[in-house]
């Protein structure tokens, strides 16, 4: 299917290249995947943002994208060939697309690019993630009052800072609920098995924790969950339908608006190169409906997510310990993006050892 | 604990069993069709689409089968009755699958599918351990053992399994006895791809109800290695599955525990596992030739 969409995207390309020089009349967007479309997952939900901007800016966009791209020459290839088409803006949403990116911007700096959760910038590539971490210290902080074993456990993929800041920040919201409250890890070392994902969820509700939070992408820990009674966090997408009993709420990634914003800047010329990392208050994490819980828990967790959109509480406030005991920061210090975003560390109540 | 990790066990090593066992029919016969992964992802995105629209998750397991075999079918007639190149044509079936699949199954994304429920047999499912385990199993489970045995047994008892081994040693002398290398053959590929679509449907009507792209995430693989692991013997593929399964669970739950273990290393064991065995048994050269089909993978075209 990856040729046939990509034969397909070819034609609109070549479609539209007489269209190309009115770049103030339309705006073409371009999108590279790392998965499929169909994950509801990741790609799913920047998929779901690409139809946005259609929606959006209705006849002054045109959106293109290559899914199943690999990271590495691949991508190069792949993002270099929606330059040469006539993309006017070209999503790059996977962090392993951050070189192959800046190489191909360098060759076409008419062409703008945005590159998700990277780090490296230029005149026409700006970078931009979203905060999930805001949502997970919420959902901790759920955990901590619906479990009754206070035990909660947690799907992981990859020992990434991303992934270990949400589990930080997932225990932290735990522990300012209940201080003694224990999270077990388990690493499937995949983003994307449902399998394994669901072998992982019945692994650990065998051991004694009756609250899943995942960092996986499929919904097969939900669905687990659903079937032995109970709850779990849903992840990136609205997982309500598999789990109606057992969903206490989802971290939604949201890149529609995001992704509009940028290609109207394009449109109407004000696009700089910038670096976006936005959370509730950028409106780029939702949180699905707090469901199967009592008023009191749910009124916590709005009160939490108000707090955290204006910015009265920050989740990496300290003081926080690491799991040995050291301190990395005293009370009412705040843990700065640089070191959140090379996060390496387990905080104190996590179980076990963090891969290296 | 013990019978909740076999449980989880049986869920993980049905599918890899089923679709292993499949594979060693075709490569019995002397055809590689690398192709499983393909055709177990067809079988998994019809048993989910024809379980949404029949209702039934047996009508849908049902639909996957169907749908795995008519898949092996294209493959059947372009390496049997064209002659193209088994490997190049079973990887091609892979990336067809993959695709195509994706493509029928995105109306179904985000959809919860529906559950095959387990068989319960009263009295005999209510005894401690070996009542869930032996008894409260879903018609899959019991199907894959049907199949080892039912395989095992037409393998090596009866006249047909004898004519498919023949063709799968020496296509030519089987020729020359008057045995219709072709035609057994695509009654091999065929079996093989109704195994793989049952596996792929079991994924998503029992493993996880659900649809999602590349679901089958490598099992087809996995299920090609079985049966070298098996040097084609159906029963030692039960001891690849099953071992490949364990070693899959046990790891997550170490983890679970807290052993102090490297997690990639305890991801990376079932493989590791596979590879030692894999070297044990090839040390045997003598006794691996035995059992290796020995046209595997040799195009036949009739001399007239």
């Amino acid at each position: 299917m990856k040729t046939l969409k990509f034969a397909a995207a070819a034609l609109l390309a070549a479609g539209l290249a007489s269209t190309a020089f009115a770049q103030q009349e339309k705006v073409k967007a371009a999108f590279i995947y790392i998965g499929p479309t169909g994950d509801f997952g990741w790609t799913y939900q920047h998929d779901q943002g690409r139809q946005e901007i259609e929606a959006a800016l209705g006849d002054k966009a045109e959106t293109i994208f290559i899914e199943n791209v690999p990271e590495g020459p691949d991508a190069e290839r792949a993002i270099e060939r929606l330059a040469r088409t006539g993309a006017d803006i070209i999503f790059t949403t996977s962090f392993g697309y951050m070189d192959p990116t800046l190489k191909v911007a360098k060759k076409f700096p008419k062409v703008k690019f945005e590159h998700a959760t990277g780090y490296k910038r230029s005149d026409n590539v700006s970078t931009y993630s979203s905060r999930f971490y805001e949502g997970r210290y919420i959902i901790g902080q759920i955990a901590a009052k619906v479990s009754k074993t206070g035990v909660a456990g947690y799907i992981a993929s990859f020992p990434i800072p991303e992934v270990v800041r949400g589990i930080n920040a997932f225990i932290l919201g735990a522990q300012s609920i209940n201080p003694d409250f224990k999270l077990k890890v388990v690493w499937v070392n995949t983003w994307f098995d449902p399998g394994k994902e669901a072998d992982a969820a019945k692994a650990l509700i065998d051991q004694g924790v009756d609250i899943i939070t995942q960092h996986t992408d499929s919904p097969a820990a939900m669905q687990v969950a659903e079937e032995r009674g109970i709850n779990a966090f849903g992840q990136a997408s609205d997982m309500i339908k598999f789990g109606p009993k057992a969903q206490l709420t989802s971290i939604v990634d949201v890149w529609g608006a995001y992704y509009s914003a940028r290609a109207n800047a394009v449109l109407d010329g004000t696009w700089k190169s910038t670096d976006t990392w936005g959370g509730f208050a950028a409106n780029m994490v939702h949180m699905a409906d707090y469901t199967n819980m009592a008023d009191d828990v749910k009124a916590m967790a709005i009160a939490t997510q108000a707090k955290i959109t204006s910015g009265e509480l920050h989740p990496f406030k300290g003081p926080i310990l690491k799991q040995d005991g050291t301190e990395v920061i005293g009370a009412d210090a705040i843990l700065d993006d640089g070191v959140l975003l090379g996060m390496n560390y387990y905080v104190k109540g996590v179980d076990g050892d963090l891969p290296n | 604990m013990f019978e909740a990790i076999l449980l989880t066990v049986i869920t993980a090593a049905t599918p890899l069993m089923i679709a292993a066992v499949g594979e060693l029919v075709v490569e019995r016969s002397g055809v590689l069709n690398l192709g499983v992964e393909g055709m177990m992802i067809m079988g998994a995105v019809m048993g989910f689409a024809g379980a949404q629209w029949t209702g039934s998750a047996y009508a849908g397991i049902l639909i996957g089968t169907l749908s795995g075999a008519a898949f092996s079918m294209l493959f059947a007639f372009l390496t049997l009755t064209l002659v193209a190149n088994q490997v190049a044509t079973g990887l091609a079936l892979t990336l067809l699958g993959l695709g195509l699949s994706g493509m029928i199954g995105e109306a179904f994304v985000g959809q919860p599918g529906i559950k095959l429920t387990a068989i319960d047999i009263p009295v005999l499912s209510d005894i401690p351990f070996f009542g869930p385990v032996l008894f409260g199993q879903d018609l899959i489970v019991y199907a894959s053992f049907a199949l080892i045995i039912g395989v095992a047994w037409f393998l090596f008892k009866t006249r047909g399994g004898l004519t498919l081994r023949g063709v799968g040693d020496n296509h030519t002398s089987a020729h020359s006895l008057g045995i219709s290398v072709i035609k057994v053959r695509y009654l091999a590929v065929l079996f093989g791809g109704a195994c793989a679509g049952l596996a792929g449907s079991q994924l998503s009507v029992v493993y996880t109800p659900q649809w999602v792209e590349n679901m089958t995430a490598g099992r087809g693989w996995i299920a090609l290695a079985l049966v070298v692991f098996a040097s084609w013997r159906p029963w030692r593929i039960v001891a690849g599955a099953y071992l490949f399964g364990a070693v899959t669970i046990a790891q997550f739950h170490a983890q679970a525990i807290g052993l102090k273990i490297p997690s990639q290393l305890l991801s990376s064991l079932p493989y590791l596992a596979t590879i030692l065995v894999l070297v044990l048994i090839s040390r045997n050269r003598r006794l691996t030739l035995i059992n290796t089909p020995a046209a595997l993978g040799k195009p036949f075209v009739a001399e007239r």
